[in-house]
């Protein structure tokens, strides 16, 4: 492998792993807090994709099709633990599984109702269509050092929320010690509610941005799902930094993966996996 | 002098920042009852976790026997003869009595193998469990559901399954915890006809049933072993006056 | 029910599923023969998550590998021998699910779950990405296997009521052998550590080993339902390996009710009742699978049996005492 493609690759596994990260920090806010299994968050990004698709044939532009989808999938999320998922903090896992399961089936059904089960496209938005030649035939697109600019612009921003605001307080004192944040007067309703909407419009944006480049098509959610279970097993459960480097490790096993040993593209994450619990069986990150 | 069973040697634990233990030094004989005395936070959970293969020591060597046993599990150590029981009633809330102690009695002939044979039928591990039963002054009660027992009851439950797994040193955790008198009084005659062929430790909070049954006693304070000593050596220790009986005024 | 009742009561449905054929059409052999498979899947499953405490959302995996065995000793033009095919496919599950085991035990609670899913996926991935199977498309077994001993055939699974008696024997195998090995030392000790493991472990069991065995004996027996499976259909895909197959499964075992084997052979049968139902009710009926998931769980507080509690008090409090 020359060096530009050499190049393109590391972007390509930086671009994959830094979208995989919004998915996974939902899911791992999710358990960390609230000891929530949630098997229908690959379904957010599903619906993340849907959303970009519907409201960009609607609009004709994806950029103005996120900043309205983002808040409507915040408010989703909270619509859904306050219907749902509030009423699962008390049951074990195994309801928790239940529960979760059946919603993957109503959601890919009613996503089926809705826009039919047809692989669709997305545009790329215009100003971004462009790419960047590298060699004489070698180019990398714009869109995806967008994507990749975007996702670890929202990374510094989780950052800057854990560890600077009155709500990332919150949320340390929570992943840490759930009575302590009983104790310190925190109206646990509202945290919860908060994290579980911000987790359904991180991997819902994670959908829309990744809609352009993967088109969007029945099944995109569990693949993330179960992917994204990887990366908060290796990434440890609860930690945000955690989900992170493992996002990235992840980003860059399976696009190597995919160029060096084609025959076991789809196995090498689950390796990685396998090596990392072996080493550590709690995951990279466990905290306490 | 008599057999000495457990001992442990420099032992040391960290948490973080926090030394729960240090350089704890103590040796458990077979016919002696060894109290753990100590306010709460001194570290004497800490160390019968070291003891019994819950927690491992940072630095130290734990010997029974004479043998280094520092990196063996708990399963390992009850395996040798190292049984404990629980400060927090740790047994099988949804199985009868017996079965909690044909449980333990099963751990020391496990027979894994034997997959089509009726485990209740297997007579040496039963009367194993009877037996224990009987001598922690549970019988009659083989049947009930264990987390039907009264809290004292409990207590004795817990000592049975370790009796009935056969154990030469036993690691008593606070057993007469939240017990009444007449249970009290019972618990300390009950362990003082065990220790007759047995090293027992017995970490308690009740000063009153230590003084009553311990043949030695070992002050901890602040992770740090105070004093060691018999019970008029204990009572007479100015420290021991002042460091521990200090502490726990301030507990009352 | 006490137990003179529920005797009587087994007894009539084990004379109901041996008298079936005689009266029910083809269709419904075939199908009442699907459900006798999925129940032995949904017993292996049991032992591991009612009766050891191990939430496993991975069981397809064991169930897809015995399956691709039988298909893959098969020889293109011939049939294989069952007295090969069988022990292979079964032998096969067995040594996936060790290895496995010796990954995923080392994590407990939800760890377990998401780990346990995780490597199933693995496995996925295998047959649906190297052409080790067929790909994504999948295996026919053209021959089902041949029971023939040095030339005397006692039976022919080609014969669909040979077929259907075989499966119903298989899983009258299953029960009796998981009734047995739950009233031995082993399978009280599969009790005692999803009541409390970290008693057991200070009352000297290794449990490790004993969780491993369990692991490896449910991954041969869901093997047993993955060979029957293939058998049964004459083909094999990826999808006998998907996590939905082992959410299904999972299903079968909570609907039942966990920690009981007659439960497991009820959840088989109520899942596939269900989806018999709802497919014929609308192309859409995974939106009413889900519903009734969905439902069951917000409106069943505490689960469907008593059961959860418990493994939800070893997830919880199996860990430390402290």
């Amino acid at each position: 492998m020359d060096f530009v493609s050499f190049l393109i690759q590391v972007l390509n596994s930086l671009q994959y792993g830094l979208l995989l990260f919004l998915v996974a920090s939902g899911l791992t806010l999710v358990f960390g807090i609230m000891g929530i299994i949630n098997l229908a968050h690959g379904s957010f990004y599903m619906i993340g994709a849907y959303l970009a698709f519907a409201l960009t044939s609607m609009t004709g532009n994806l950029m103005l099709s996120i900043a309205l989808g983002v808040p409507l999938a915040f408010a989703f999320g909270a619509l859904l633990e306050w219907l749902l998922f509030s009423h699962l903090y008390k049951r074990d896992h195994l309801e928790q599984v239940l529960l979760t399961y059946g919603l993957i089936l109503i959601f890919e059904e009613l996503r089926s109702l809705a826009v039919g089960d047809d692989v669709h496209g997305v545009a790329i938005p215009a100003i971004f269509s462009a790419s960047i030649p590298l060699s004489d035939n070698l180019s990398y697109p714009v869109y995806r050092l967008v994507i990749s600019v975007v996702c670890l612009a929202l990374a510094g921003g989780l950052y800057y929320l854990i560890q600077r605001t009155r709500l990332g307080m919150m949320i340390r004192a929570g992943s840490h010690d759930r009575d302590m944040v009983k104790a310190l007067g925190i109206d646990i309703n509202v945290l919860y509610r908060t994290v579980f909407a911000l987790g359904v419009a991180l991997a819902a944006l994670a959908g829309m941005l990744a809609a352009p480049i993967s088109s969007v098509y029945p099944g995109m959610g569990s693949s993330v799902l179960i992917i994204s279970f990887v990366i908060v097993v290796i990434g440890g459960v609860g930690s945000v930094w955690g989900a992170l480097v493992a996002a990235l490790l992840i980003g860059f096993a399976d696009t190597f993966g995919k160029v060096l040993l084609p025959d076991l593209a789809g196995l090498m994450v689950y390796l990685v996996m396998a090596v990392v619990l072996l080493w550590r069986p709690e995951g990279i990150f466990r905290k306490g | 002098m008599s057999e000495v069973l457990l001992a442990a040697e420099g032992m040391t634990r960290r948490f973080g920042g926090l030394t729960a233990n240090h350089n704890v030094n103590l040796s458990l004989e077979r016919g002696v009852l060894h109290a753990l005395l100590g306010p709460n936070g001194a570290g004497k959970s800490t160390c019968i976790n070291m003891l019994s293969g819950d927690l491992p020591p940072s630095e130290g060597t734990i010997r029974f026997k004479g043998e280094d046993i520092t990196g063996l599990g708990s399963h390992q150590r009850s395996k040798i003869g190292i049984g404990r029981s629980y400060q927090r009633t740790n047994i099988f809330p949804k199985f009868s009595v017996l079965e909690n102690c044909r449980l333990a009695a099963q751990s020391r002939n496990p027979r894994p193998w034997r997959l089509f044979a009726d485990a209740l039928r297997l007579a040496d591990t039963v009367e194993r469990a009877r037996a224990a039963i009987a001598e922690a002054g549970l019988a009659g009660r083989e049947e009930r559901i264990a987390g039907t027992l009264s809290h004292g009851e409990q207590r004795q439950l817990e000592i049975a399954m370790v009796l009935a797994t056969d154990a030469q040193v036993l690691l008593l955790d606070e057993p007469l915890a939240g017990m009444g008198s007449d249970e009290s009084a019972q618990m300390v005659t009950l362990l003082n006809r065990l220790k007759a062929t047995r090293a027992i430790l017995l970490v308690e909070h009740d000063m009153d049933a230590v003084f009553a049954v311990a043949d030695r006693i070992t002050v901890m304070v602040n992770g740090q072993v105070l004093e060691s000593g018999t019970p008029q050596q204990i009572r007479n220790s100015p420290d021991v006056q002042q460091a521990y009986l200090g502490h726990e005024a301030e507990h009352e | 029910m006490n137990s003179r009742v529920s005797t009587i009561f087994k007894l009539a449905v084990l004379a109901a599923v041996l008298a079936f054929p005689v009266f029910g059409s083809g269709f419904y052999t075939e199908m009442l023969a699907k459900v006798l498979i999925l129940a032995i899947f949904a017993m292996s499953l049991d032992l591991l998550v009612g009766f050891t405490g191990l939430v496993s959302f991975g069981h397809a995996a064991y169930f897809g590998v015995a399956a691709y065995a039988v298909a893959l000793v098969t020889p293109k033009y011939d049939p294989a021998s069952l007295w090969l095919a069988l022990p292979v496919s079964v032998a096969a599950a067995a040594l996936v699910a060790f290895v496995i085991g010796l990954f995923v035990l080392r994590t407990k609670g939800i760890y377990f779950i998401m780990v346990t899913l995780a490597f199933a996926q693995m496995a996925y991935y295998v047959f649906h990405d190297t052409p080790l199977g067929g790909g994504s498309d999948g295996i026919y077994l053209n021959f089902k296997p041949d029971a023939a001993i040095a030339g005397w055939a006692p039976f022919d699974l080609n014969e669909p009521l040979h077929l259907y008696y075989f499966v119903a024997g298989a899983m009258l195998f299953v029960y009796g052998l998981l009734k047995l090995v739950l009233r031995s030392p082993f399978g009280r000790v599969l009790v005692g550590i999803r009541s409390n493991e970290h008693r057991m472990l200070s009352l000297g069991y290794a449990t490790f080993r004993y969780k491993l065995a369990a692991f490896t004996l449910a991954g041969a027996l869901a093997g047993l339902a993955g060979f029957l499976y293939a058998v049964l259909f004459g083909f094999v895909t990826p999808e006998y390996l998907s996590w939905h197959k082992s959410g299904d499964v999972l299903l079968m075992v909570i609907l039942g009710g966990m920690g009981n084997l007659a439960g497991a052979i009820a959840g088989a049968v109520a899942l596939v009742g269900l989806q018999e139902l709802f497919t014929g009710m609308t192309k859409h009926w995974q939106l009413l699978m889900g519903v009734t998931i969905v439902a069951a769980v917000l409106f069943m507080p505490g689960g469907m049996t008593a059961t959860p509690a418990r493994i939800m008090a070893r997830i919880n409090g199996g860990k430390t005492n402290e």
